[in-house]
Order: C-alpha cells, then sequence, then structure tokens
C-alpha cells in the first residue's frame, strides 16, 4: 500500500512511478497474449511469489509462467485454500499486496474461505481465476463457476474479463483497489480465451485514480480540533488500537501520539505487534479473552479513543452495556465504521497516518500517573489468580502459557508468530511478546481455523530474514496439514508448533462452562504428527514433559529449515479472564 | 420506527453493480419493496432508486456500506416529504366488460387513467400516480374481472438536488473541493440526508 501525504504529492509520486518502474515502457506496441500481459502487470507492480495451483481454465497463464520463472517465483501450494492463506500470510508479513492463482470451478470456490477471511481482516489481496471460454459461460460448462456472483460480498472489488485488451488497465484497477484506503481482497476471473487472445500491447499504466473510488477520506479539521480538547480535558482517557495502526504504517506516529499523551493503550487481537509489549504504556489485550485491566477499565475511562479497529462484538461485549460512560473519539479510514457498531462523539475519517501526528500535536504532554497504576493493579490480580498458574504452573500438566513463555525467551520477541484459532490462539496472543510490527499474524474476524500453517509458509517468504513460528492446535493443524507438502517441496524454513489438547479446547471449554460439561464432539483424535512430518521429510519430535521444553524448542528454532515439535499439553485447561457471551466487558470472569 | 425510505445511488454502469447493492439489503434480511435502475441526468452514470422500510439508524449504515462500493459515487436517502415520487402502473380488462359498463368509464376518468391499448378482447389502462391512487383503482376494477395488473419500481426526484453535474466534476478531480465533503453523513447525523 502506497502511503503518501497529499493528493497533490500523490499526483507527482505517481508520475515518477509510472515514469520509473514500468516493467515494459510505452516505447512501442508489441504484440502479446493475455496470459503475458498478467505476468507484466505482476512485474510493474512489483509483485515476486505468486501463491498458486494450476487446472485447465488457468493452463495458459501457466503456460506463460514458464518463461517468466526467473522473474516470477510461483509457489505451488496443495489446496488453493491453502494457497490463498499463505497469500494473506504474505501480504501481512511484507505489508504488499499478496496474489493467488486458481483454476475455475472447484478451484475458485475453494478460494472462498479465505476470501471471506481476507476481507473481515482488511488483507490485501489480488486473486486471478482462471474461467472457461467466453462462449460457454452460463452453459454449465465443465469446472464452469458463477464465481463472480459467489465471491461479491466477500471481495472489496471483482471483476471478469473476457476480452485480453481489458487485462493492464483492469490488474492495474485491482492493485490499486486491494493495497489503498482500508485494504481488502480482489477477484478477477478471466476467461481461458482472454488468456490466449493476441493483442496490441503499449505497456502498463499503474491506476492511481478512480472517480467513483474514495480510499482516503478528507481529514476534518474541526474534528481533529473537538477531538484534541476531549483528550486535553480528560483525566481517564484511554486508546484502544487495531490493525489500523499497521495497514496504515503508522506505527511511528501511533507511538509518539500515546507517549505525548501520557495515555494507556490496548490492543485488539489484530492491532497486537504495532506496539512492542515491553512499551510501559501497552496496558494489553481488549475482549473476550484480553487482559483484566483494560476489559473493566473500558467501562470507567472517560474519554476512549480507538484508532483503526471497528469495535467487534468480541471486543465489546454486550454493546449497550459498553463504555456508556466514555466520550468516543473513533479514528477510521472506513467511514461505514463510525457509528456502526459504537457511536462516536467525535468522528474522526481519514488515513491515521495523517490525523494521528494532527492530534498530537494538539494535545497537551501529559503523564496520567494514577490511571496507569490503576491498570496496573488490575494486572497484579490477573497474575494472581491467572497468570501465575499459567505461566509456573505446579501441576505436572504442560500448559499451553509455558510453551509461550519459554518461546519468548528463546525468541526475544523477535520472531514473527502465525497462530490458528482456539484456545492456543488466545493464549499465544496473550503472552507473545513482539518487538516488531507486523509479527503477529493471525485470523481474527473470521476466526478461520486451518489458517495458521499456510499462512505461516506465505508468512515467510514475505518476510525471508525473520523467523516464523506456527503455533497451531490439533485440530487446526487437520484441517490444511496438506501443506507440509509445500514446505517439503519449497524448503521453506517455517517453524511448526502443535499444541496438543486432544480436543477442540475452545468449544470444550464452551461446553463445560455453558453445556453441563456435555461434551459434544470435540474430543478430537490425532495422527503421530511426527511420523506425519517425517512422511513429508520434515523433521520433528513430540514431547510432554516440563524439563523437555525449553530444549526442545531450542532444537526447533535452531534447525536448519523446516522443523515440527508437538508439545502435549494438558487437556482440560480452559483460556481465562473470558467475558461470558451477552456480558458487559465489566463482568470478566478471572475463573 | 419503522418507516418508508427512498434510496438514491450514482453509480458506474458496471456489470455485476446491481447485485453488489442488492446483496447488502439482503445480508441483513431486508425486504427491498422496489429497485429502479435507468440512466441518470449524466450519460454513462446510473441511477438506482430503492425503497425499503427500516429504521433510520440501519438505513444510514446500509447507505454507508453501498456508499463504500469502488463503483458507487454516492447514495443518498429520503424520507417521502423530501421527494417526488410517481409509480407507474398497468391494468388489463375485458373490452365487453369496459364496453357494457359506463360505470368504469366514468372511474378511469376520476383516476385519470388513460387507455394504452384497445382490442375486441381486452383493453389496457394505465395510470402514474402514487401507490394508494393506483391501489384504489385496482380494488373499484376488480369487480369487473380485473385479467392483469403490474406496478412499476418507485421513481423519485429529491426536491433539495441541484443535479449531479457539479458533483461529478468534483468527483473527476483528484483533490475534492470543499463542495465534495465526505463527512456528510456526519454533518447531517441528526436530520435525514437528502442532497
Amino acid at each position: 500500500m502506497e502511503k503518501i501525504e497529499t493528493i497533490v504529492d500523490q499526483k507527482e509520486a505517481s508520475d515518477k512511478l509510472t515514469a520509473t518502474k514500468t516493467a515494459t515502457p510505452v516505447k512501442e506496441v508489441v504484440e502479446i497474449s493475455g496470459s503475458q500481459a498478467v505476468l507484466e502487470a505482476f512485474i510493474a507492480e512489483g509483485v515476486d511469489t505468486i501463491f498458486g495451483y494450476p487446472g485447465g481454465a488457468i493452463m495458459p497463464i501457466y503456460d506463460a509462467i514458464y518463461d517468466y520463472h526467473d522473474r516470477l517465483k510461483h509457489i505451488l501450494v496443495r489446496h488453493e485454500q491453502g494457497g490463498i492463506h499463505a497469500g494473506q500470510g504474505y501480504a501481512r508479513s511484507s505489508g504488499k499486496v499478496g496474489v493467488v492463482f486458481a483454476t475455475s470451478g472447484p478451484g475458485a470456490t475453494n478460494l472462498v474461505t479465505g476470501l471471506a477471511d481476507a476481507m473481515i481482516d482488511s488483507t490485501p489481496l489480488v486473486c486471478i481465476t482462471g474461467q472457461v471460454f467466453a462462449h460457454l459461460l452460463g452453459t454449465d460448462a465443465f469446472q464452469e463457476v458463477d464465481v463472480i456472483n459467489i465471491t461479491t460480498p466477500i471481495t472489496k472489488w471483482n471483476y471478469q474479463i473476457t476480452d485480453a485488451t481489458e487485462i493492464p488497465s483492469v490488474l492495474a484497477k485491482a492493485f490499486h483497489i486491494a493495497g489503498s484506503g482500508r485494504p481488502g481482497p480482489v477477484l478477477i476471473d478471466i476467461t481461458k480465451n482472454a488468456q490466449l487472445q493476441k493483442f496490441n500491447y503499449s505497456g502498463y499504466k499503474k491506476c492511481t485514480f478512480i472517480r467513483s473510488y474514495r480510499p482516503k477520506p478528507i481529514v476534518r479539521k474541526e474534528y481533529v480540533e473537538r477531538a484534541a480538547q476531549l483528550i486535553n480535558e480528560a483525566k481517564k482517557p484511554m486508546v484502544i488500537f487495531g490493525q489500523g495502526v499497521i495497514l496504515g504504517k503508522a506505527e511511528n506516529e501511533f507511538k509518539a501520539f500515546i507517549e505525548k499523551g501520557g495515555l494507556p493503550a490496548a490492543w485488539t487481537i489484530l492491532g497486537l505487534s504495532a506496539l512492542p509489549t515491553d512499551h510501559p504504556q501497552n496496558v494489553g489485550m481488549l475482549g473476550m479473552h484480553g487482559n483484566y485491566g483494560p476489559n473493566v477499565l473500558t467501562n470507567e475511562c472517560d474519554v476512549l479513543i480507538a484508532v483503526g479497529m471497528r469495535f467487534d462484538d468480541r471486543v465489546t461485549g454486550r454493546l449497550d452495556k459498553y463504555a456508556r460512560q466514555a466520550k468516543v473519539i473513533h479514528l477510521d479510514i472506513d467511514p461505514a465504521e463510525i457509528d456502526k457498531n459504537v457511536k462516536a462523539t467525535v468522528p474522526l475519517w481519514g488515513d491515521c497516518k495523517e490525523t494521528l501526528p494532527m492530534l498530537t500535536a494538539l494535545i497537551e504532554k501529559k503523564q496520567h500517573k494514577e490511571w496507569l497504576a490503576k491498570y496496573n493493579e488490575f494486572t497484579q490480580k490477573e497474575i494472581d489468580i491467572v497468570i501465575k498458574d499459567e505461566l509456573n504452573p505446579t501441576t505436572d500438566e504442560l500448559t499451553m502459557g509455558e510453551v509461550i513463555k519459554v518461546l519468548n525467551e528463546l525468541t526475544k520477541g523477535d520472531a514473527i508468530i502465525v497462530t490458528d484459532v482456539g484456545q492456543h490462539q488466545m493464549v499465544t496472543c496473550r503472552y507473545a511478546k513482539f518487538n516488531e510490527t507486523k509479527s503477529n499474524i493471525t485470523s481474527g474476524g473470521a476466526g478461520t481455523m486451518g489458517f495458521a500453517l499456510p499462512a505461516a509458509i506465505g508468512a515467510k517468504f514475505g518476510a525471508p530474514h525473520r523467523p516464523v513460528v506456527a503455533v497451531i492446535g490439533d485440530g487446526g493443524v487437520q484441517m490444511t496439514i496438506q501443506e507440509l507438502g509445500t514446505i517439503m517441496q519449497t524448503g521453506i524454513d517455517v517453524k511448526i508448533l502443535i499444541l496438543n489438547n486432544q480436543f477442540l479446547g475452545m468449544v470444550r471449554q464452551w461446553q463445560q462452562l455453558f453445556h453441563d460439561k456435555r461434551y459434544s464432539f470435540v474430543d478430537i483424535e490425532s495422527p503421530d504428527y511426527v511420523m506425519v512430518a517425517k512422511g513429508y521429510r520434515i523433521e520433528g519430535q513430540s514431547i510432554s514433559k516440563r524439563d523437555q521444553i525449553k530444549d526442545a524448542l531450542s532444537t526447533m528454532l535452531n534447525h536448519p529449515g523446516a522443523y515440527l515439535l508437538e508439545v502435549m499439553v494438558g487437556k482440560e485447561n480452559n483460556v481465562f479472564p473470558m467475558v461470558p457471551q451477552g456480558c458487559s466487558v465489566a463482568e470478566i470472569r478471572l475463573s | 420506527m419503522k418507516k418508508e425510505f427512498t434510496i438514491t445511488v450514482y453509480g458506474e454502469n458496471q456489470i455485476g453493480l446491481l447485485n453488489r447493492i442488492a446483496i447488502i439489503f439482503v445480508r441483513r434480511k431486508i425486504n427491498i419493496d422496489s429497485m429502479n435502475t435507468s440512466p441518470s441526468e449524466i450519460v454513462g452514470i446510473h441511477r438506482f432508486t430503492i425503497l425499503i422500510d427500516e429504521t433510520e439508524e440501519v438505513v444510514r449504515k446500509v447507505c454507508r456500506q453501498i456508499e463504500k462500493q469502488v463503483d458507487v459515487l454516492k447514495v443518498y436517502f429520503n424520507t417521502e416529504e423530501n421527494i417526488v415520487w410517481q409509480e407507474m402502473a398497468l391494468y388489463k380488462v375485458s373490452t365487453e366488460q369496459i364496453a357494457e359498463k359506463a360505470k368504469v368509464e366514468r372511474l378511469l376518468r376520476e383516476f385519470g387513467a388513460r387507455v394504452v391499448a384497445i382490442t375486441k378482447d381486452f383493453t389496457i389502462f394505465e395510470t402514474t400516480g402514487h401507490r394508494e391512487e393506483t391501489d384504489k383503482l385496482v380494488k373499484v376494477l376488480e369487480p369487473y374481472g380485473l385479467t392483469e395488473f403490474v406496478r412499476s419500481a418507485r421513481i423519485a426526484i429529491m426536491k433539495s438536488s441541484r443535479g449531479f453535474h457539479e458533483k461529478l466534476k468534483e468527483f473527476e478531480q483528484r483533490a475534492p473541493g470543499e463542495e465534495l465533503i465526505e463527512n456528510e453523513y456526519l454533518n447531517q447525523r441528526q436530520g435525514v440526508f437528502s442532497m
């Protein structure tokens, strides 16, 4: 995503970009195929990695990529869902647009879960699907699926190309839409005839403007001033931040803002890693399994400043009892988010890369020492009742938390940690340490089990110099375990940490707490993961004793290449604190 | 409280946009009472007129979600007092019946109906007006054997609008001026938003 200060600058910058970066400058008209035009577009857009799976309707593109293998890396996944999750992982670790190929019919429908996930988590993707010949559209042809209609609600934009001459301009639009404003997935469906069709190509021109599309709303100064005034008058201000800070590349601006105002800042699960874990004003995680302090104090603060977050129901708990006492300042780039769930006192539309510095300039330098100390009091209580036993258990059973604690000690907070969905995800997000932004990759809004393994592969391709650890439960890993094949074939260095509690743990926890312990289909068996990994020529081991944790994790991290470590943890441990469904955030339970 | 709202959407003439707009209502299980798509005052820009029965809060949220679609330029919503609207209806009755009962002829005059076709077998009338009027005529014609009836979607013009020509010019600029403040909804948080 390009981040440009003013619109005038944007024009100049884009002129410069087209002048210097276009792969095939407009010098002469050459005849190329639609397929080649797709790949030329990728090169012009700076794409280096594609995740995909071939098939009948996308064969012309795969034929063309044969000649581009020196400029474009194609990763053959084992399933299109794995492909799109890898694309998401790539986008999230690199900050670039992820690119995915799939064929028509089942290839395209296998992308659906990933598209929905990317849509709700605002991940920039350009997915190219093959489609049957244009003259066969609507005839129930072999592997024909109406992918445009299927994906309309889960794409930021989608478009079907039936004529090759449209390819350069449509792909330029696709990359612009996917990466700008509030990012999201774009799907381009290209019929086979368009891929094969030769046409006169006169170069690729990046798209920077679409008249009906306003990626960045205009910031209104009077709202900035009103927000600053509220913050200056506040006795108990609280900041809650989401992925908007990361997507807006505004981590430094955010830090400057909270430091000047002396503001405590709590994060949503996707906002995690935008602010280092150790930052003294980082007061922890919001929501259902978040920390005690930020949840309770949400209902005590006088001014609530929401930055790049969308008040998901997992964050707010019961909405009519959420922060009723507070004046709410909502910073968001997407106007549709303002007032959607929580009514804003001051709606601060705009790119937070612009609005945060404007706010920082107007707020007084302050330290809310007493107010911050209050968070610490709650933290102490949470340590005594929950965290102590989770990180330093006295029973024989291993806890997920103690594994993450040792992982922190070994990675020192420098790894990218990719999590799946469930108990292990909550525990990892609660306890993992992060120094750097774009280090926490997880499926937040959609809660897609099976996300982590393929996303970790993509994350490693997106940030090849950083260690990548996928933390996965025994349920989720079995959903996309076929991607071990991708790891095997590419030799990508991904560490896989399975926290096995022999249950679908989160559902079991709910059944225990809210359904009288009627454990209905949560007792899931696992294969011998070490043997499975071995079958894919990936080394690994399984441990179940406390004194093995450190050595095993260290072996995993130091192993050259991929490694699978299974840790057998307690079967019926629960994740606390917890805001039960239908309760307010202040009613968070510690046990 | 639910009310009747008329939503006007200006959008690019793109295949699939109709669907993209429609599913935003379907997702919230809102029934669309009527929907009309037509050219607008500007060549190449389409205008959707959508009629729904909902609370103002929901309408406002839905409109923002429509406006955020890439191919949508602008969305407005209005209650009845801020628009001038019409619906057209066609009625088919047996010519024999019509010819015999002079009373019908008088009723038709009363309702301002026009005859658009007459054959030996049937006669087709047309009226344009508000729903209550067309509904009334249906009631009146029923005893005489109303063979077919159809009513068009609502079309509406916003009273306070000065047209979209000037707005479009703003849209076509990279740096829109004061005219096109994007926080229009927020300025109008209390009132119903019209152009």
